[in-house]
């Protein structure tokens, strides 16, 4: 008796909720229009950050708990708690997490800000952001905070692939890394490995079903001569180039050059590939060449060149912009707070310090010898591949298309379809999203 | 407890007893609703609210995690999910992975539970040594999978070559043809230890007599096996039937570990779809609306096996 009672009582208050909810003119994520993005709480309070960090490339997390640590000394109100999550989660994370505003401060990849700012899942910083990091900041890190011209974070370093030979083996065959500075360079001293034994597969990639595709596929379109849109915003992937760097790529799996699990490796796999001595080559990001110089995880301590990725029959060599940016959460209730933390963070002074293990995006870290110093290579490489980057389409539903490309290529990749039949199949599909 | 036999109170207690009673089994009501509340209002925050939400979000257009203008657009997103051909190669692949797996685990499960049922020294050890890959978290389970998958370090490659039944290292789950049988080897290998318990409850409730009077007929092993087993067994091998059908057509979590759905989506299923749907593109209301059509089929899918069951004697449901 009592129980059913409850039942209908349960029932009828429940189908009085939706009801409501269902007439009321309200959205029903629980979001209203003119929602207060809650004011800092002032008054000497002891503050909480909850803050969203990438788990692999770039900072290590020993690296951001020192980071965290001064800011910690210099704000003794705020306290600041990181989280971190691998980069193919992040995505995800930041959305799942929205609602609820679990996260003050967010890193984001230069391919999201269009989607989160458009949705609503970000805070506008324009008016935080001061007019000279505009000049002062490199201008591909800068894209990675921007949409529509307003700014929806802070840079936290540039980033591009940039591309590792491992010098020991390119000598057993007489190369040298000035042979690899063109992409036919690489094919003909890969050949020479193989032929000579000295590895069976001498180049692998990150062509896993994921972004890190994407991301080797765009050095490789921009080696071709292409772009993945035209002025229009239209996906042109078909064309020329676009099916010309799949072609390649596709060339380089049957002839046996590549590895042929790259369609399952990430970079982590790349990077840990060419570390145990079964790559000579790879493109890979800035950080890579820190984790294969330290003899704890790396065999090739020593043995690896690193230099700004080969020019293809374009004669042009973009690498793919990856950087990222710090943004604050939506629903924040602490948008100082968490100001001032990306402030800390992406400032000069904090970047320069790590610059082992990313790239800063300040001008002017470049032109200081003691900073250069600390990551001579690299800073090399990196300072010529900022010059020219290649970005990938600056949409919201970039997550969509994305998927598509990845599927396409890879069905290219693994003989499923042609070169040309997977691109024109990707941008019908692509072209029809919106 | 008196012992007068007073007539006169005796009828009152008579009278006052129902009316006890009563009151009693109404504040023991009440009690156990009180009791019972905490355990509602978790089933209500983490079940209810959040299955009904979901059906009110799968009318709307909802494109954002924070969207602020959701508008009413009835059933299109249910039409939507049912004409995009993904959503039919994604349930392709489900049931692809359902049948496949919870038939291997079937079988295997039987066999293991045949064995496990033998009397022989070290039994308890055995026994204890079979539910370890049930008690892995799956996400464990995965990793070590994807260890052993592994196309340049991994053990079943060296194995293979080892044993010269391949000649080069073949890239398990980079293959859209072998990827989906390698996360069903790997669900299999999981989850058949706890049909093989579901199974072994099964089967030491078969009387020994009917063992003993199959042997005085001279029945064979596989008559023993057809006549007395099987149709003993039928009521804890629908009942595994049934479990390991839904969880394996709602299945992610191994998914997610071991392949994110590729290559080329070889590997996604319907709930990785779902979830890519509505974490990965923020079209929630197209999630939405996913999720309720594999709610309705995996509904559909144990109606069906109930009717069955009912049908069958032997049933225990």
């Amino acid at each position: 008796m009592t129980i059913r009672r409850i039942h209908r009582r349960g029932a009828l208050a429940a189908s009085a909720a939706l009801a409501a909810l269902a007439l009321a003119a309200c959205s029903v994520t629980g979001t209203s229009g003119n929602q207060a993005t809650g004011g800092s709480t002032g008054g000497g309070g002891q503050v909480t950050l909850n803050a969203l960090f990438m788990k692999q490339a770039g900072y290590s997390e020993d690296d951001i708990a020192k980071m965290i640590a001064t800011f910690e000394q210099q704000n003794p109100t705020i306290k600041v708690t990181p989280t971190f999550v691998a980069y193919e989660a992040l995505h995800d994370k930041i959305v799942t997490s929205a609602p609820a505003g679990t996260y003050d401060v967010v890193l984001m990849d230069v391919i999201w800000p269009a989607e989160f700012a458009s949705k609503g899942l970000i805070q506008d910083v324009s008016s935080r952001f001061p007019s000279s990091w505009k000049t002062d900041m490199l201008g591909g890190a800068l894209s990675a905070a921007q949409y529509q011209g307003k700014y929806y974070g802070v840079p936290w370093g540039p980033s591009t692939k940039l591309f590792y030979a491992n010098t020991d083996m390119l000598a057993k065959v007489g190369a040298t890394t000035a042979d690899v500075q063109t992409w036919d360079g690489v094919l003909a001293v890969a050949k020479k490995l193989k032929d000579a034994g000295v590895v069976q597969y001498p180049l692998a990639w990150s062509w896993s079903q994921a972004e890190a595709l994407i991301c080797d596929y765009a050095q490789l379109l921009g080696a071709f001569g292409g772009q993945f849109t035209d002025s229009s915003g239209k996906l042109v992937v078909n064309q020329g180039p676009g099916v010309a760097a799949l072609t390649w790529m596709k060339k380089t799996l049957d002839d046996g050059l590549t590895n042929p699990a790259s369609p399952t490796m990430l970079e982590d796999d790349v990077s840990k590939t060419m570390a145990s001595g079964q790559a000579a080559m790879s493109l890979n990001w800035e950080s890579t060449f820190r984790d294969l110089n330290d003899a704890s995880i790396s065999q090739v301590v020593g043995k690896v060149a690193v230099m700004p990725t080969p020019k293809g029959p374009s004669g042009a060599n973009p690498g793919v912009n990856g950087s990222m940016a710090w943004a604050i959460g939506a629903k924040s209730a602490h948008p100082d707070e968490a100001w001032k933390l990306i402030e800390f963070l992406s400032s000069e002074a904090n970047q320069d310090q790590f610059a082992v293990s990313q790239m800063p995006n300040w001008k002017a870290s470049y032109q200081k010898a003691d900073i250069t110093k600390t990551n001579p290579d690299v800073f090399k490489a990196a300072g010529q591949a900022y010059d020219s980057l290649i970005s990938r389409p600056e949409v919201p539903n970039y997550t969509q298309v994305s998927q598509i490309l990845q599927v396409e290529i890879q069905n290219a990749l693994l003989g499923k379809k042609t070169p040309q039949k997977a691109m024109d199949d990707a941008v019908a599909q692509a072209n029809a999203l919106s | 407890m008196t012992t007068t036999p007073d007539t006169a109170t005796g009828t009152a207690r008579a009278t006052e007893y129902p009316l006890r009673r009563k009151k009693l089994r109404h504040s023991q009501g009440f009690l156990a609703f009180w009791l019972l509340a905490p355990a509602l209002l978790a089933v209500f925050g983490v079940i209810i609210y959040p299955t009904l939400r979901t059906l009110l979000i799968s009318f709307f257009q909802v494109d954002s995690a924070l969207a602020t203008s959701t508008p009413f657009v009835g059933l299109r997103n249910y039409v939507d999910v049912l004409t995009a051909h993904g959503f039919w190669s994604a349930a392709g692949r489900t049931l692809y992975f359902t049948v496949v797996s919870t038939s291997f685990e079937l079988v295997l499960g039987l066999v293991v539970a045949g064995l496990l049922n033998a009397r022989f020294r070290g039994r308890w050890l055995f026994r204890t040594i079979v539910v370890i890959p049930w008690a892995l978290p799956t996400i464990v389970n995965a990793a070590m999978w994807k260890g052993i998958f592994n196309a340049q370090y991994g053990s079943l490659n060296a194995l293979l070559t080892q044993l010269h039944l391949i000649r080069d290292y073949h890239e398990w789950l980079g293959d859209p043809n072998t990827a989906l049988n390698m996360v069903i080897l790997a669900d299999v290998w999981k989850m058949t230890p706890l049909v093989a318990f579901f199974l072994l409850a099964g089967l030491t409730s078969i009387p020994t007599e009917l063992y003993e009077a199959a042997r005085i007929d001279r029945a064979s092993w596989p008559q023993v096996f057809r006549s007395i087993v099987l149709p003993m067994l039928v009521p804890s091998i629908s009942i595994v039937l049934v479990l390991r059908t839904i969880d394996a057509f709602k299945v992610f979590d191994i998914i997610y570990a071991m392949t994110r759905g590729g290559p080329v989506n070889s590997t996604q299923t319907i709930a990785f779809y779902a979830y890519t749907t509505a974490f990965s593109d923020q079209q929630f209301g197209l999630g939405s609306a996913l999720s309720y059509v594999i709610v309705l089929a995996i509904l559909g899918l144990t109606t069906i096996y109930l009717r069955l069951l009912r049908r069958s004697e032997m049933s225990l449901l």
